[in-house]
C-alpha cells in the first residue's frame, strides 16, 4: 500500500481541551507506526492549525512550571524533531493578532524542520492531498 | 466490503457522541464491513470493566462486549487510560492496550476513517 498521507486539522485551542494536544501526540506517533505495518508501508501526517487552533502555540510556555505537564511548545518541538510537517494558518494568526515570530522552532535542539506559517490555501492543498482528514 | 477505522475521543458520559460511535460501528459490522475502534482521551474511561448501567447514564461495557463478539477489534490508548487511574487488569477483557501508533496503523489499512472528536 505504500505511504498514506494524513491531514490532522486542529481547530480548537491548546489547553482548553485535551484533543488539540492529542492531535500533536498522535501525529508524532507516526515515527513508530512502521513496527505495526508491512515493509515499505508508511504513514505521513501533516499537522495543520487553523481557526482557534492557532491559539496556544506561542513560545515561552511554562506549562510544566504551572501545571506540571508538558507544554504544547515542547510537543511542537518534538514534532519538528521527528520531521513532521507543521503548518499554521497565516490568516488566522493575523485575525488573532499573533505575530509569526512568536511561533516556536526547535533549532536549538537540532531540528531541520520549522513550523511553517502559510496561507490557508496551502493548508487546503495538504487536506486535498491526504487520503484521510482528521479534525481535532 | 470495506475496512472502517473509528477513532473515539469523547467521554462515555456527558454527550451522545460516544454512543453514536458504537452504534455506527455495530451497524457497519452488521453490514459486513470490517471495523476497528481506537479509544483515546476521555473515551478511554469506558474500557473499565464492571460498569453499572444506571438508566440516566450511557453505558459502554455492554455495547463494547457485543462489538467484541461481532469481531470488532478495539484498542485503548494506554497512556490516556492509566492517566485516568485505570490499570490493565481492570479493563474489559478483549480490548487491546497500545500506543497511538496502533490508530495510525489501522488508518493506514482503512478504506474510510471516522474520527469522532472529543469535548
Amino acid at each position: 500500500m505504500g505511504d498514506v498521507k494524513l491531514a490532522f486539522v486542529v481547530q480548537r485551542p491548546q489547553y482548553k481541551g485535551e484533543t488539540s494536544r492529542l492531535a500533536i501526540t498522535h501525529a508524532i506517533a507516526y515515527q513508530t507506526v512502521e513496527i505495526l505495518l508491512e515493509d515499505g508501508d508508511t504513514v505521513t501526517p501533516t499537522l495543520c492549525f487553523i481557526g482557534e487552533g492557532v491559539l496556544g502555540l506561542q513560545k515561552g510556555q511554562k506549562a510544566m512550571d504551572t501545571y506540571g505537564i508538558t507544554s504544547t511548545e515542547t510537543h511542537l518541538k518534538n514534532a519538528l524533531l521527528v520531521d513532521l510537517d507543521v503548518l499554521v494558518c497565516k490568516e488566522d494568526l493575523e485575525k488573532y493578532g499573533i505575530p509569526e515570530d512568536s511561533i516556536p522552532d526547535a533549532e536549538e535542539m537540532g531540528a531541520d524542520k520549522t513550523i511553517r506559517v502559510v496561507p490557508f490555501s496551502e493548508i487546503q492543498k495538504a487536506i486535498e492531498d491526504a487520503k484521510h482528514v482528521l479534525f481535532f | 466490503m470495506a475496512t472502517l477505522t473509528i477513532g473515539v475521543f469523547p467521554g462515555l458520559v456527558g454527550n451522545m457522541a460516544y454512543d453514536f460511535a458504537l452504534k455506527l460501528a455495530a451497524a457497519a459490522v452488521d453490514k459486513g464491513h470490517k471495523v476497528s475502534i481506537w479509544f483515546s482521551g476521555n473515551a478511554t474511561g469506558s474500557v473499565k470493566a464492571n460498569q453499572k448501567h444506571l438508566k440516566d447514564y450511557s453505558t459502554g461495557e455492554k455495547h463494547l462486549k457485543a462489538l467484541l463478539e461481532k469481531g470488532v477489534e478495539m484498542c485503548t490508548c494506554e497512556a490516556c487510560t492509566v492517566a485516568r487511574g485505570i490499570q490493565k487488569p481492570e479493563g474489559i477483557e478483549g480490548i487491546q492496550w497500545n500506543a497511538m501508533h496502533w490508530y495510525l496503523a489501522k488508518i493506514h489499512g482503512a478504506d474510510r476513517v471516522l474520527h469522532i472528536g472529543g469535548e
